[in-house]
């Protein structure tokens, strides 16, 4: 919430000329009102040598939670206001950027009536601002404006002195000097990048957005080594969904978000059925694992198939589809279940084949489920195509009477999403009680991890893997699983098997013994071994 | 009965008996007079009538093309009242054989019995009365006529077409002075409430079947407190005098101290004592040769008595129901062949196993009914509950032990064998490996709205929505239901303060509870870390006994049911510090139990919320203090050269202040973590031990024993609870209860909860008080509402919060909660406390203010 910028001057240019390029007189405290509070302008200092221009936004904090609050049955649909606890009264968030365009709109067009030759002269400047979010780390803040002409000194900010051992904050403290910039440069600048900056999404993006940024952006954007992520993450979620889709998305999550709150956590840490929308930086910085996460969730297939361009042809996601897709051609199932369909991609492609008269996806997550209803097109699909698949809430770890009497069922980068001890009831609902001919299980092959080029030692692939099993493991656990409730099972590698360490996924593909077992339960007590079975079903 | 009609005073007539639930179907031509019998005879509520159907459908009763739709409607109807055990009575022509059909398959699907009433009145008569009749004026002769000739041929085989019962009236008078007498069923006897000694199978074990008697307190077949005996069948074979067995067994019942049910063994055996062919296996062989010295006559009363067995019983209202091999409730005191094939040799999987045996269908892990159904059958080693069954063969003859269960006391009693006296084909195993609790709970025990019957509060709803949310928390992160009896509630703050700079006050929470009329109060520190809670078992062995589980000695979990440590290892860690403190205070005898479930904190809050400090409280943190340093300086500089900052000035200092403020209050509750080293755990109530919940303890009484937990803590994990009682009607009690908020809230304490002393508390109205609210420090309500709440404006707009919703919210989760630790007090089955506590994270993610 606030800023300084400095010029230095000569007696034949002198540094106070910034007060005719501000059209902010230096003598004068300034308040003026903007949407987020009242923003001042003050000089410390105004002088020949040096003159500094110091804007302050003061924000509203009890407004601004108010402002965030939704509509509906207690909805809050903006997260990132819905706090007292808030950084914006003192970080330079993107509410700042929108003060300075207040503030400064017209030294940012390069105007000054009184001193029409001053816009257009460049400055040594000096623009201090101590308390900046940096999503994306001081490397991005310096990557973002020496390309400008710049020289750039981040210093991150400690998130606490008396606990050193938290690392530093988010904010980093800027100052950046120049004498090849005009004050108009600077401020636009400031105004783009600000919000490029800032990781809350503060306002909505507007329709005229657009031509902002491109008249802020104006001489400088289009020729910045960082353009792409400039413009995606100015024009925030615009690209991947509407507004108001955005908005449901955020009713949805709000039972969640109030049980996240319950136990004093974040909502993304219990909310992270489905991945974050994919930005086309993603990898910049979200985080050390995240092109093998995009690589396994396969929301962000673009993303996947630039990180693995070369390498992998064909990312994960789709071989591990094919080779589903495959089993379940082989074994001539025609009533499939997606168990964990997540968004619904395995869904799509079964669909789209005729020999699968029924498809039912089944996910714990209702977001999930809503984003998958909503890329099938459930709601305008025909009636006929309509009726060959379903969405259910359901989860694993319950048994599920709708879940019996199917041929086959997926589950696919679902069971190491699972506590190893809550393992034995999924294993139970799905082959003790659901019981389908065909289950396929792909999980990913942990000795793989060291072939991810992006995924340090000892991490797993996705931040909710609550284990990441090797070949051995796997087998181990799925022949034992196939043992007690009576199936058959073989193993097939999916990806790339590299002769030391395997195929990134691996594949159980469990077959009911005889094939002509009871659809009804049968479990471990009851598990008999595979072979005496054909003499008693026909008992 | 209670649902037999009122009877006009008329001519003595024929008695016609109809079992109070059936599927009555009268029969008789239009105009013969039904619709008039069944009102006289039924409640209105009881009868469906065609004609209505099709006025249902069509607009028009008499419309005839509408017939098809009306009697889908009419099946339907009656089929929904059959399914709730209701009498149903069809008032249609039901003439013809196809019609009846259907009105008999109907009955069978809902395993009651069909009857027949036949209205046979003269043709002539019926035509005229249609005459008579305005909207049926124009009715052909020849409808009648049909009528009349179908209903005559019908009436030789109505017994085979099912009709368990067939009255035919035959002409007007006989219609006319015909009266019903309501008959129960033979399986109902829900008017006798014991107490019951309920023995399990016996197969010929009379010296066992002896010794137990005589273990329950029975004297020659006769309990001198009145007790009655209740025998699950399988009386007979394989094992050495079944003729001793039946003795003593029909000497009982035919003195009125014993009920029995037939088993599979007495229906074979009662087919020889017929002299039907039947194979002399499964040790039916012994028991011919035993009966060879008995005399005939005995042998005849032998049969006779078999004869006369009823398939199950329904007792003690409803709560209890008697079988051989198992009931689903859907079958409870119905009567059909397949009722009583049920009964007598379960439900099995048309599989064999490996011994050759019938796979059993576990119709018991299905069971959700309230009724406890008691039964045999199937050899155990050891009677155990699950979802409200119980199995008592434990295989006598096989050299197990004779089982009796005392009801309602649930006691088990047992004898050992004397010998084996047959062996077994297989070893005796439990249904159910990993505990009797082992299998997955089943989605419809918790998904979509649901209503939960709590005995504090009534009945409490859970939106879809809501459930939908809590499924997905449960399934994806909470700890194994098994090891989550209890979640806790949410709690209400006290109300909005009025007083300068304070938004909450302790004045207000001791004058809410005077004007409940609760006059004494415990003000309870509160710890301000995580919500924990913590279920201890005294050994493994315990676990795996009362929990069902393999391996875990309890489980440490959140308000949301997630696991404290995603290692186990240290949960058990913590769990063995709680264990020895538990020990040392001598509680595990005191309560007679050997597990413990614990409220309390775990501290500090850094531990659990470090992503939550670093991405919102730190940060904000770290954002103030890198930015008025800066802005200050600016400022008074600004100031220095002459710029008029004055206000703007003071206000960024006040911030400046504020926000160092803040950072402060959360840092109180941050500290470095080792392993377990710095981490405290301050346990405020003991929640439920074995038989009990302990959640209405005063809490004089739990902070006493918590006090013992704390002393005997040798690991330094425990921390107590600083307390105050105040008399809420005393003002200088008051005055020393608010200074002891200020004292402990100005030391940097997060505040305290004012509690009733008698734990559960109820107002003059009979409605539950708030089992406690909350009264939070000044400089700790920064955290909630933000650095500068403090400040008079912000305050200001800040005291138009609303509480309403969350004070209905902390009861309904306080009743949900007392629930969960009744049920699993009183050993219900898992589901139903798992139902309870499923509510409560539930009713978390109802939309209430956070801050509150």
């Amino acid at each position: 919430m606030f800023l300084t910028i400095t010029a230095t001057g000569t007696p034949g240019s002198p540094a106070t000329d910034l007060g005719f390029l501000l059209h902010k007189h230096p003598d004068k405290a300034q308040p003026f009102s903007t949407s987020y509070g009242t923003a001042h302008v003050v000089y410390p200092e105004a002088t020949e040598e040096r003159c500094t221009a110091a804007l302050l936004l003061e924000v509203d904090p009890v407004a601004l939670v108010r402002r965030g609050r939704g509509k509906g049955r207690g909805g809050a649909p903006d997260s990132a206001l819905a706090q007292y606890v808030n950084d914006r009264p003192y970080a330079a968030s993107s509410l700042l950027a929108v003060a300075l365009s207040t503030v400064f709109s017209t030294a940012m067009k390069g105007q000054c009536a009184a001193r029409p030759e001053l816009p257009g002269r460049a400055l040594p400047l000096r623009v201090e601002i101590p308390s900046l979010p940096a999503r994306g780390g001081p490397e991005l803040v310096t990557g973002l404006f020496e390309p400008l002409g710049w020289t750039a000194v981040v210093r991150p900010v400690p998130l606490d002195v008396t606990f050193p051992e938290w690392g530093d904050s988010r904010y980093v403290s800027l100052v950046l000097e120049s004498d090849r910039l005009t004050v108009a440069e600077a401020l636009r600048h400031l105004y783009v990048l600000l919000p490029v900056l800032d990781g809350a999404k503060h306002y909505w993006v507007s329709p005229d957005e657009v031509d902002k940024l491109l008249r802020a952006g104006e001489g400088w954007l289009s020729d910045h080594p960082q353009q792409r992520l400039i413009t995606n993450r100015y024009l925030a979620r615009r690209w991947s969904l509407t507004r108001q889709a955005e908005e449901r998305l955020e009713t949805e999550r709000q039972e969640l978000l109030r049980l996240a709150q319950a136990d004093d956590t974040e909502v993304e840490e219990i909310d992270n059925a489905v991945p974050a929308e994919a930005e086309p930086e993603a990898g910049a910085d979200t985080g050390p694992d995240s092109d093998a996460a995009a690589m396994e969730v396969g929301a962000t297939e673009a993303a996947a198939e630039e990180a693995a361009a070369g390498e992998r042809p064909v990312p994960l996601a789709r071989q591990r589809r094919e080779a589903i897709l495959a089993a379940l051609r082989e074994r001539r199932a025609a009533r499939v279940l997606d168990l964990g369909c997540g968004e619904g991609h395995l869904v799509r492609e079964l669909l789209k084949d005729t020999r699968y008269d029924e498809v039912v996806g089944v996910d714990v997550s209702v977001r999930a489920l809503a984003i998958a209803s909503r890329r099938l097109r459930l709601e305008r699909m025909g009636e006929r195509q309509a009726s060959r698949v379903r969405l259910l809430q359901g989860s694993l770890v319950y048994t599920d009477s709708r879940l019996k009497g199917y041929d086959a069922a997926v589950l696919s980068e679902v069971i190491e999403h699972l506590d190893l001890p809550r393992l034995p009831a999924l294993e139970y609902s799905v082959f003790g009680s659901a019981r389908p001919r065909t289950v396929v299980v792909t999980t990913p092959n942990v000795e793989y991890n060291v072939r991810w080029e992006s995924l340090p030692a000892g991490h797993v692939r996705h931040g909710d893997h609550r284990f990441e099993w090797s070949r051995e493991e796997f087998r181990a656990w799925a022949d034992s699983v196939a043992a007690r409730f009576g199936y058959d099972v073989e193993y097939r590698p999916v990806g790339p098997d590299d002769p030391e360490v395997g195929p990134p996924t691996q594949l159980a593909l469990f077959t009911l013994c005889a094939d002509t077992g009871s659809e009804r339960h049968a479990g471990p007590a009851r598990a008999r071994s595979g072979h005496a079975t054909r003499e008693e079903a026909s008992a | 009965m209670t649902d037999a009609p009122v009877q006009e005073a008329r001519p003595a007539g024929r008695v016609l008996p109809v079992t109070d639930l059936s599927l009555v179907v009268l029969i008789g031509a239009s105009g013969s007079g039904k619709s008039t019998f069944a009102r006289r005879h039924f409640r209105p509520t009881e009868v469906i009538s065609s004609d209505f159907c099709r006025g249902l459908v069509s607009d028009d009763e008499n419309d005839q093309s509408a017939t098809k739709d009306a009697f889908d409607v009419l099946h339907y109807i009656a089929g929904k009242r059959l399914a709730a055990g209701r009498r149903t009575v069809v008032d249609a022509t039901n003439v013809q054989q196809e019609a009846r059909g259907q009105l008999v398959r109907l009955a069978r699907e809902h395993d009651v019995l069909p009857v027949a009433i036949v209205l046979d009145v003269p043709e002539s008569v019926c035509a005229e009365r249609n005459a008579a009749r305005a909207d049926r004026a124009d009715m052909p002769r020849r409808v009648v006529q049909r009528h009349t000739r179908e209903l005559k041929r019908s009436l030789r085989h109505l017994e085979r077409e099912g009709f368990r019962k067939v009255h035919v009236l035959r002409g007007v008078e006989e219609v006319e002075n015909a009266t019903l007498v309501t008959e129960k069923r033979f399986n109902d006897l829900t008017h006798l409430a014991g107490p019951f000694d309920i023995v399990g199978d016996i197969h010929g074990c009379s010296i066992e079947l002896e010794s137990l008697l005589a273990k329950l307190g029975y004297t020659d077949g006769v309990h001198p407190e009145g007790r009655t005996a209740v025998f699950v069948g399988d009386l007979v074979d394989r094992g050495p005098d079944s003729p001793g067995v039946l003795r003593r067994v029909m000497s009982m019942v035919e003195s009125g101290n014993a009920l029995c049910v037939p088993g599979n063994h007495e229906n074979k055996f009662g087919r020889y004592l017929r002299g039907r062919q039947v194979q002399h296996t499964h040790g039916l062989a012994e028991t011919v040769a035993q009966m060879e010295g008995e005399s005939e006559e005995f042998k005849e009363r032998v049969g006779r008595f078999i004869d006369g067995l009823v398939s199950h019983y329904v007792l003690d209202e409803g709560r209890l129901v008697v079988c051989h091999a198992g009931l689903p409730e859907k079958y409870h005191g119905r009567t059909s062949g397949r009722v009583r094939s049920h009964a007598l040799y379960g439900e099995t999987t048309g599989e064999t196993d490996e011994f050759g045996l019938p796979v059993r269908y576990p119709w018991a892990e299905d069971y959700r009914g309230r009724a406890a159904v008691v039964y045999g059958h199937t050899p155990v080693p050891t009677a155990t509950w699950l979802n409200n069954t119980i199995c008592l063969d434990t295989g006598v003859v096989f050299g197990g032990k004779l089982t009796a269960l005392r009801y309602p006391e649930r006691e088990l009693v047992e004898v050992p064998a004397e010998r084996v006296w047959y062996e077994p084909v297989k070893p005796l195993v439990n249904e159910a490996p990993g505990g009797h609790q082992g299998r997955p709970l089943d989605l419809d025990d918790v998904r979509g709205r649901r209503i939960v019957e709590t005995r504090h509060a009534g009945r409490i709803s859970v939106r879809e929505e809501n459930a939908a949310a809590a499924l997905e928390v449960i399934s994806r992160f909470a700890v194994d239901p098994r090891l989550l009896p209890y979640l806790p509630p949410t709690m209400a703050p006290t109300a909005t303060s009025g007083a300068d700079g304070y938004l909450e006050h302790p004045a207000e929470a001791f004058a809410q509870y005077a004007a409940a009329g609760v006059g004494r109060v415990v003000c309870e520190e509160k710890h301000m870390g995580s919500r924990a809670v913590a279920l201890v078992c005294r050994d493994a062995a315990a676990a795996r006994e009362r929990f069902g589980v393999d391996g875990p000695t309890g489980s440490l979990y959140t308000r949301t049911g997630r696991p404290f440590f995603d290692d186990g290892q240290v949960t058990e860690e913590v769990l063995g510090r709680l264990r020895s403190a538990i020990d040392g205070a001598g509680l595990w005898a005191e309560l007679d139990t050997d597990w413990l479930l614990l409220d309390g904190e775990l501290l500090p809050w850094s531990l659990k919320a470090a992503g939550l400090l670093r991405n919102q409280y730190a940060a904000v943190g770290a954002a103030s203090g890198a930015v008025f340093p800066g802005a200050l300086a600016a400022l008074e500089a600004a100031g220095a050269r002459g710029v008029d900052v004055s206000g703007l000035l003071a206000r960024q200092r006040e911030r400046a202040a504020d926000a160092g403020a803040f950072t402060d209050a959360y840092r109180r509750y941050c500290w470095s973590t080792e392993g377990l080293e710095g981490v405290r755990f301050a346990p405020f109530q003991l929640l439920a031990g074995r038989g009990r919940s302990l959640a209405g303890v005063p809490h004089d009484e739990q902070l006493a024993w918590l006090d013992r937990l704390v002393e005997a803590d040798g690991s330094g994990l425990l921390r107590r609870t600083g307390r105050l009682l105040v008399d809420t009607a005393d003002p200088a009690s008051v005055a020393a209860g608010v200074d002891w908020w200020l004292d402990l809230t100005g030391r940097g304490g997060e505040g305290m909860v004012v509690k009733p002393l008698g734990a559960t508390v109820r107002d003059a109205e009979g409605r539950l008080v708030q089992p406690g609210v909350k009264c939070r420090g000044r400089e700790y309500l920064r955290i909630i509402y933000g650095p500068e709440y403090t400040r008079p404006d912000n305050l200001e707009r800040l005291r138009q919060r609303h509480l309403g919703h969350k004070r209905s919210l902390a009861l309904r989760e306080y009743a949900l909660g007392l629930e969960a630790l009744d049920r699993l007090a009183e050993g219900e089955p898992l589901w139903r406390v798992h139902e309870a506590v499923f509510a409560v994270l539930s009713l978390e993610s109802e939309p209430v203010d956070p801050r509150l």
